[in-house]
C-alpha cells in the first residue's frame, strides 16, 4: 500500500477544466458583479438605490417572481403524479411516459414556445377548447397573456419537475405504504406523514430548478407575452441589445444572479433539513 | 383498496395522462402545421403540402445558421467532453474536503440565468479584445456544455469500480491500453449520454450566443426567432419537425444501447 501523499497526481487531470472556468465563466461573472457597483468616484451602491427607487422596477420585479411562482406551482401539481405514475408503472405504459416527457426536454425552446404561440391564438386549440366545455363564452387570446405565458413556461419546465421527484420516488420501497396501511394508517395520513415527507427533497429541487428557470427565462416570454410585460431577464437582454444601457444591465444580470444562487443555497438547505427529518 | 385511494389512484392517472399529452402538444402541433398548406397556421389544415420543406432550401441563411451551429456544438461539445472527462476522472479518484464544492463549481452554469452569463462573457471578451464570432461562441458554448460533460461523467465514475483498471494492470496491459480497453468501454453510455445532451444544449442555445452574433454569423435558434418574428409561416415548424426527426433519432438509438430509465438520471 502506497503512503498516502499530501497531493494526489491525479488532481491535477481537473486542472485545465478547473483553469477554464475559471477564466471563461467565474472571472467574467465576478467582474460582472464588481462592475455593477462601479461609480465616477470609487465603489457606489448607487446603480441599485435608483433602481430599486423606480416603481416600475418593482413592478419587473413582481412581474419575474410571480410568473416564476405560479409557473412552479402549475408543474407541481402536474409533476408530482406524473412522477407517482412513473415510478408505479412498467413496460410499455412506463415507455411511453418516458418519451412523453424526454422528447420535449430535448427539443429546442424556440420550436415549443413557437408551438405555443399557435395553440393560444384566439382561434387556438386552448381557446376552441374552453368554448367547447363551455368555461368560455366566446374565443378569446391566450397569447399575450400571463396565464397564456404560465402555460407555455410550465409546459418547456415540466420535464425539470417530473424527473428530481421520480428519481427519489424510484429508490422509496413500495413496501412501505403496505405496512404503514396493515398497521391501520388512514390513507390521508399516509399521503401526509409518509409519502409527500418521503418525496420532498425531490419536490424542493424540482421546484428550486423550474423556480430558477423560469426567472431567468428569456425566450418564452418573447415569443408569448411580447414588450409590454418585462420581467428581470427581458429587462437585462433589453438593456444590453436595445438600449445600450449597460450600467442598467449589469445591475438587473447582478440582481438576477443573486436570486438565482439564493433559490439555489435555500433549496440545498431545505433538502438537508428534509433529509434529516426522515 | 378504500374509496380514498381508488380515487387517489384514479387521479394520479388522469393527471398522468394529461400531462403527457400537455408535453407533447407543442410538438405535434408543429409537426402539422410543418405539413399543412396554410400559411396562417390553421388547425387542422384545408389540405397538406410539403411547400414549406421546399421553401427551408430557399431562405437565404437558414442553412448556413444551421451548419454554424452544427459545428460549434461539435466543437464545444468535444472540448468540454474531453477536459471535463479529466475532471471527473480526478475528482472521481480523489477524496478531499470541498469536493462536492468543485463539482457544484464545474456545473454551476446550468443554474445561472444564461443571459447573466452571456454578459459576463461579452464584457470578458470585449476587455481582452476578442472580437471574432466564430472564436467567442466556441468559448461561451464549452462554458454551456461543461455542466452537461461533468455531471453525468462524474456520476458514472462514482459507480465505476477503478480496480478493475488495477486488475488490468496487473494481467500486463500498459496504463494506456488499461484505460482504453477497460475505463473507455465502461463509460460508453455516460460518455453517449452526456455528448448528446451537451450537443442539443449547445444546438438550442439563444441566451448566450445572442450577445456574440452579428448580421453574419448566426446560429440557428437566433436565426429562427428573427423568422418568428419578422415573418412567422410553417417554414420554422418545418425545420422544427425536421430538429424533432432528429431528436427521436438520437433518442431511439439511445434506448437501443442504454435504455432511457438510465436517461432519467441526468
Amino acid at each position: 500500500m502506497k503512503a498516502r501523499r499530501a497531493f494526489d497526481p491525479v488532481l491535477l487531470l481537473a486542472a485545465p477544466a478547473l483553469a477554464y472556468m475559471a477564466l471563461v465563466f467565474a472571472l467574467p461573472v465576478l467582474i460582472l458583479i464588481i462592475g455593477s457597483f462601479k461609480g465616477p468616484g470609487g465603489p457606489t451602491t448607487a446603480a441599485y438605490t435608483a433602481f430599486l427607487s423606480d416603481a416600475f422596477n418593482w413592478r419587473v420585479i413582481g412581474n419575474t417572481l410571480r410568473v416564476a411562482a405560479l409557473t412552479s406551482l402549475v408543474c407541481l401539481v402536474l409533476g408530482y403524479p406524473t412522477a407517482v405514475a412513473l415510478a408505479r408503472s412498467r413496460g410499455a405504459v412506463q415507455a411511453g411516459l418516458l418519451i412523453a416527457i424526454i422528447l420535449p426536454l430535448s427539443v429546442g425552446v424556440i420550436v415549443k414556445a413557437f408551438a405555443w404561440q399557435i395553440v393560444l391564438r384566439r382561434d387556438g386549440i386552448v381557446s376552441a377548447v374552453l368554448v367547447a366545455t363551455g368555461v368560455w363564452d366566446a374565443p378569446q387570446l391566450m397569447l399575450f397573456t400571463e396565464p397564456g405565458l404560465v402555460i407555455g413556461a410550465a409546459n418547456v419546465f415540466l420535464p425539470f419537475m417530473i424527473l428530481p421527484i421520480y428519481s427519489v420516488l424510484k429508490l422509496i420501497d413500495p413496501n412501505l405504504q403496505a405496512s404503514a396501511a396493515t398497521l391501520g394508517a388512514p390513507p390521508l395520513y399516509r399521503f401526509f406523514k409518509l409519502a409527500l415527507p418521503m418525496a420532498m427533497p425531490g419536490i424542493i429541487s424540482g421546484a428550486a430548478i423550474v423556480f430558477s428557470l423560469s426567472a431567468a427565462m428569456y425566450v418564452i416570454p418573447t415569443l408569448l407575452i411580447g414588450d409590454r410585460f418585462q420581467t428581470l431577464a427581458t429587462l437585462t437582454a433589453r438593456a444590453f441589445l436595445l438600449m445600450r444601457n449597460e450600467q442598467l444591465g449589469s445591475t438587473t444580470a447582478t440582481i438576477l444572479l443573486v436570486l438565482a444562487v439564493s433559490i439555489v443555497m435555500l433549496s440545498a438547505r431545505l433538502v438537508r433539513a428534509a433529509g434529516d427529518s426522515r | 383498496m378504500t374509496a380514498t385511494e381508488r380515487l387517489a389512484n384514479i387521479l394520479v392517472w388522469l393527471i398522468a395522462g394529461a400531462t403527457a399529452i400537455f408535453l407533447l402538444t407543442p410538438l405535434v402541433v408543429t409537426v402539422l402545421v410543418s405539413f399543412g398548406s396554410s400559411a396562417i397556421f390553421t388547425l387542422p389544415p384545408p389540405s397538406w403540402s410539403l411547400r414549406w420543406y421546399q421553401r427551408l432550401l430557399v431562405i437565404r441563411d437558414l442553412l448556413p445558421a444551421l451548419l454554424t451551429s452544427v459545428q460549434i456544438a461539435a466543437i464545444s461539445t468535444a472540448t468540454s467532453l474531453t477536459l471535463g472527462g479529466l475532471a471527473a476522472i480526478a475528482l472521481a479518484r480523489t477524496r478531499f474536503p470541498g469536493r462536492d464544492g468543485v463539482v457544484a463549481y464545474l456545473t454551476s452554469p446550468l443554474m445561472l440565468p444564461g443571459l447573466v452569463i452571456g454578459i459576463a462573457l461579452l464584457q470578458g471578451f470585449r476587455a481582452i479584445g476578442l472580437k471574432d464570432v466564430w472564436g467567442s461562441l466556441v468559448l461561451a458554448h464549452i462554458v454551456v456544455t461543461m455542466p452537461y460533460a461533468v455531471r453525468t461523467l462524474y456520476s458514472a465514475l462514482g459507480l465505476f469500480d477503478f480496480t478493475l483498471i488495477d486488475a488490468a494492470r496487473t494481467l500486463g496491459c500498459s496504463p494506456v491500453t488499461a484505460i482504453l480497453r477497460v475505463l473507455l468501454p465502461n463509460l460508453a453510455p455516460a460518455f453517449i449520454t452526456s455528448a448528446i445532451f451537451a450537443f442539443l444544449a449547445s444546438m438550442d442555445n439563444y441566451a448566450v450566443s445572442i450577445f456574440f452574433t452579428n448580421a453574419w454569423t448566426k446560429t440557428l435558434p437566433i436565426q429562427m426567432l428573427n423568422l418568428a418574428e419578422e415573418q412567422p409561416d410553417p417554414t420554422i415548424a418545418a425545420i422544427s419537425t425536421l430538429l424533432i426527426a432528429l431528436v427521436l433519432a438520437l433518442l431511439v438509438f439511445l434506448e437501443r444501447i442504454i435504455g432511457l430509465r438510465r436517461i432519467t438520471e441526468i
